[in-house]
């Protein structure tokens, strides 16, 4: 965190300076670690052994919160009696179809519930109609819930709140976890026993009523092919200790870009419309009315997801959405599967996607398997690259890895690409959403040069010439552009769209026209128009609420006037849950809002993230639905049962509980289970320059030793288009290079400052070698471990430069987010530079028929 | 400069009389410094924004002179930064005024070997052809007979460092399109 959110680690500073032990996980020593009390090195890829230990150590010593467990979380709930765990199952979980890699979850639900016939007639006709595809598991449906939101059907889970049931989540859990053993731990993550029994009693003993634990992480636990599960396991932990929804407490998400919340809030991804509404998939016969009955949660603030997607398609299409039309809910194109930036440039290598536009990234070094990415972009019609500078995405077909291999030529490239200089931040208005979700305006200063022009502005003209080329057509392919609604104010010389027209809309409005101010407002009946309803309120009486900067100096400490968060400016997410079921604060020192028995409603210090006049007493009648259903003491109030889910019976693809299973190449054996990896992790194609490695005790696998990891600096930024072009972070961090311990340079006869030369099954690249204490050898399983750290900011182009060690990565993916797997593979490192021309690639072929490579290798689920 | 003023001058003088004996301070300012301001002090006005790096958001003082930035520093009224901000917020000023940022469009024609200079209007005229007629191209009515009313021909790709308002008219044009491969860095 001091590395890559140097200026968000004050305030762990100033948590610190008034006592707080500050604990850093990581396979490095870095700023983070020199300032923290305790540093744990650990294997890179085994946080879910490390977790589920401090979850067995929290449950075999009952350090739980445990009037937090009953009242707020899902651990009373009973389970079906045909859910197997992977304690009976080697290590899978009930309901595993193993040729199409995918669970079937019915096995996994609360008894007493039926999942809604709808829902579930619906989902089976798909998968009768995808052949083999795996709707579930390749459709990112798990992500659509990044707002919460799972359904879980009809009926009221049985209960138990002694905790004693033998299929209570409670008792599951404690069986799951009893292998997390502190010598498991120490096998598995090479953390010392003592070390990671200092780390059980630092957590524990700051948890409970009078005290809170914070979780911080980062892409470290996201990109894996059992993301999701890392951040489960934080979840699990959390809710026993009762972190969340109170001050001090949760899991907190250091994203990485100024807006990737913004963009995933208002999403530029496949699976979702904005505020975490999903993607429609192709169905027969599918209207709004059985896509609502399909994906809304019967209870909880999910329930009102019509209101929601009618609202939406009102800002999207206007006076053409009308209640005859279903409000042009046909007009959505539909999923068959998923569609992902992977899957992209699959598309494009079969040659089905033809043109490309890149906003702002970097794919051609900054996206896992860089050169496939290259050979998909070498395969299109054309593509527009909008960015500040040439970077290697625009010039790939000029000087790219594969033009100094002769794998391609540029003359046989036929790929047209328009590169179109964009507008920094000083020179356009517009909202960042930050990682605390909260939106704020940053106002242009000055015109943008040349030819250099805002992504609003672009966006806003091609669709506007596109509609002039199609003004007047009939065919129906093109009714959804012509009638959209694009008609926003234009500003100036350049004819800038008015940002704060598209907030307005964002916002929404009620039939008058007038903005509204809370996304309770919004209705179903097509009478409201709002494009994102998680971020209705930021236009508030027509005031953009994310340009209020009101001195923190002059606030309390929420600083509520500071800009504007969602939902509804609540700065800590369910915080219904600080206070106890009767509404009081579990401790004075822990309020931050409390039931006013007098005043008759919630108040506090921060805005109640609960209906602000429904009492702790409140009992919902039998037949409520939506936020109606959910009873006053029902904190999680986008969750399908108000409650904090120790177990997801429902919403993931790839199990109920977070399990560890070793990265998709390790040089270990999963000493837990006999199931290596993730059963359902998702693979792509299997093209010859994706191979996987062989793992463990399989042969071939010791021919890549070493785990390797990648990174950011705090001098660079991403894959290095903001950062490579500054003379001052040049000269900071001018080149690439490696971390290895004292131990592996003269194991491999590595020098310091020397180069070294870095292999996978997919790729080769040099860096500088970095020799440093920082890279601490571990024991594994009895042996050593030397880990490889690679920063990933270069590419050929700009001032510092380097190899990309993207390079290396497979594409092996989460399957619920497919998100590639960056932060743990295996590799093999030797000194000196790598090979140049057909030799490079000449490398890689030997050491893949060293390690006996094949299509088949490492695919096996 | 009168005799006073000269002596006034001389750092030695000021050290053994004024408030400075250790010479550390005013004593040893030459009048170079007394006389230098910060860039800041005569800026025109100052624009309140926002880090573009990470996702902490840090406040971010534009300091604006003649039409053009002079100066980024950190707002030090924002309770999230307090006026901090790390290496790369701190290069903001190189980011935007730089001169590795290009100003102009290029573009390289299929088996170009270099770029070329492209009018906007003219770029922007010949992507909208291409959007047009790439989505006609991939455009699909049905999938194994249900409706999917879409195009695979056009993909998009970035969002995760543009304003909210910017992803939100992708998503609506694209969506609007039929184009579905929409995608950015928050699945990387």
């Amino acid at each position: 965190m001091a590395e890559c959110h140097p200026v968000g680690f004050q305030w762990v500073m100033e948590a610190k300076a008034r006592g707080a032990k500050v604990i850093h996980v990581d396979p490095r020593f870095t700023r983070t670690s020199a300032l923290a009390d305790v540093h744990v090195p650990l294997r890179a890829g085994s946080d879910i052994a490390f977790l589920g230990g401090i979850i067995n150590h929290v449950l075999q010593n009952e350090k739980y919160f445990r009037d937090y467990v009953v009242a707020y979380t899902n651990a009373p709930m009973i389970l079906r009696e045909d859910f197997r765990d992977t304690e009976d199952l080697d290590g899978v979980f009930s309901g595993l179809d193993p040729d199409n890699r995918r669970y079937d979850n019915a096995s996994w639900q609360y008894e007493g519930m039926e999942v809604q016939a709808a829902s579930g007639e619906r989902d089976l006709e798909y998968d009768k109609r995808t052949t083999g595809g795996g709707s579930e598991t390749e459709a990112a449906r798990g992500e659509a819930h990044g707002s919460g939101g799972a359904d879980i059907g009809e009926g009221e889970p049985e209960r138990d709140d002694t905790l004693t049931h033998p299929r209570c989540v409670f008792q599951v859990l404690k069986r799951h976890y009893a292998r997390y053993t502190p010598e498991a731990v120490e096998q598995i993550c090479g953390v010392p026993q003592d070390l990671f029994r200092q780390v059980c009693e630092l957590v524990t003993d700051n948890s409970g009523r009078e005290r809170t634990t914070a979780f911080a992480y980062a892409v470290g636990w996201t990109q894996h092919t059992v993301g999701v599960q890392y951040i489960r396991a934080a979840s699990v932990l959390q809710s026993l200790l009762g972190n969340m929804g109170r001050p001090g407490g949760g899991i907190l998400a250091l994203r990485g870009h100024a807006s990737i919340q913004g963009s995933t809030d208002i999403p530029t991804l496949f699976n979702l419309l904005p505020g975490y509404i999903p993607m429609p998939h192709a169905h027969k016969g599918e209207g709004l009315d059985e896509f609502v009955q399909g994906e809304a949660a019967r209870k909880g603030y999910w329930g009102n997801m019509r209101t929601y997607l009618v609202s939406l398609l009102k800002a999207y299409w206007g006076d053409a959405a009308t209640a005859e039309n279903d409000f042009c809910f046909d007009y959505l194109p539909r999923l068959t599967g998923s569609h992902s930036a992977y899957e992209t440039a699959m598309a494009q290598l079969e040659g089905v996607c033809k043109g490309y536009f890149v906003f702002g990234e970097n794919p051609a070094v900054g996206n896992a398997n860089a050169k496939l990415m290259r050979l998909g972009m070498a395969n299109l019609d054309w593509m527009v690259v909008r960015d500040f500078s040439l970077i290697e995405t625009a010039t790939w077909w000029k000087d790219g890895p594969e033009i100094e291999t002769g794998e391609m030529r540029t003359e046989d490239i036929g790929t047209e690409v328009f590169f179109l200089p964009a507008a920094a931040h000083t020179e356009k208005d517009g909202s960042f959403t930050n990682t605390q979700r909260m939106l704020q305006w940053h106002h242009k200063a000055v015109e943008p040069p040349g030819q250099a022009r805002s992504d609003l502005w672009f966006t806003y003209h091609l669709g506007r010439i596109i509609r002039e080329k199609l003004a007047g057509s009939t065919d129906p392919m093109d009714a959804p552009v012509l009638d959209v609604t694009w008609d926003y104010p234009l500003k100036g010389e350049l004819a800038e769209p008015d940002a704060e027209s598209v907030l307005a809309e964002i916002n929404g409005r009620a039939a008058d026209g007038s903005p509204l101010s809370s996304y309770e407002q919004l209705q179903a009946d097509g009478s409201t128009a709002c494009g994102c309803w998680i971020y209705c309120g930021v236009y508030a009486d027509g005031v953009n609420q994310s340009a209020r900067r009101r001195p923190g100096t002059e606030q309390n400490w929420v600083a509520g006037e500071w800009a504007w968060a969602w939902p509804a400016n609540r700065r800590i997410l369910y915080n219904r849950a600080s206070a106890d079921p009767d509404g009081k604060p579990w401790s004075e020192r822990k309020a931050l809002v409390w039931w006013d028995a007098d005043e008759g409603k919630w108040v506090g210090h921060d805005v109640p993230d609960f209906k602000p006049t429904k009492a702790p007493d409140y009992e919902p009648p039998p037949d409520a639905t939506a936020a109606e259903a959910l009873s006053g003491t029902d904190p999680f109030i986008m969750q399908a049962d108000g409650k904090a889910w120790l177990y997801v019976p429902s919403g993931l693809t790839d199990g109920p509980l977070p399990t560890h299973y070793e990265p998709q190449d390790s040089p270990f054996d999963n000493l837990l289970y006999p199931q290596q990896r993730n059963p359902v992790r998702q693979l792509l194609a299997r093209h010859p320059d994706n191979r996987y490695q062989p793992s463990g005790t399989e042969p071939g696998s010791d021919v890549f030793p070493y785990v390797a990891t990648t990174y950011r600096l705090t001098e660079h930024h991403t894959a290095g288009g903001m950062s490579r072009w500054l003379p001052y972070l040049a000269e900071l961090q001018p080149e690439f290079f490696c971390e290895i311990s004292p131990e592996l340079a003269a194991e491999r006869g590595l020098e310091h400052t020397g180069w070294a030369t870095i292999v996978s099954a997919r790729g080769v690249v040099e860096a500088r070698v970095l020799v440093t204490d920082r890279m601490a050898p571990l024991t594994v399983q009895g042996r050593t471990l030397h880990q490889v750290g690679l920063p990933y900011h270069w590419g050929p182009n700009g001032y510092s430069t380097g190899d990309a060690a993207n390079e290396l990565l497979h594409l092996s993916l989460d399957p619920n987010t497919h998100i590639q797997e960056a932060k743990a593979f295996a590799v093999d490192i030797r000194p000196g530079r790598r090979p140049r021309g057909p030799a490079s690639v000449r490398l890689v072929r030997e050491y893949r028929a060293r390690a006996g490579i094949d299509e088949n290798t490492g695919t096996e689920p | 400069m009168g005799v006073r003023t000269w002596i006034d001058s001389w750092p030695v003088y000021r050290q053994l009389t004024g408030t400075d004996p250790l010479g550390r301070g005013a004593a040893a300012k030459s009048g170079r410094s007394e006389r230098l301001t910060p860039r800041v002090a005569s800026a025109d006005h100052v624009v309140k924004s926002v880090c573009p790096y990470c996702a902490v958001g840090c406040g971010q003082n534009v300091y604006v002179e003649d039409g053009k930035v002079t100066q980024i520093e950190g707002d030090p009224d924002s309770p999230i930064s307090r006026g901090r901000l790390c290496p790369k917020g701190s290069a903001s000023l190189q980011l935007t005024t730089g001169d590795a940022r290009e100003h102009e469009v290029l573009y390289r024609r299929p088996y170009g070997t270099e770029w070329e200079r492209l009018d906007l209007d003219t770029a922007m005229d010949m992507i909208a052809d291409r959007v047009v007629a790439a989505r006609r191209a991939g455009w699909q009515w049905e999938v194994d007979e249900a409706r999917t009313r879409r195009t695979l021909g056009i993909a998009s790709l970035g969002g995760a460092t543009l304003d909210n308002e910017e992803n939100y008219l992708i998503k609506k044009l694209f969506t609007a399109l039929g184009a579905i491969q929409i995608e950015n860095q928050a699945r990387v």
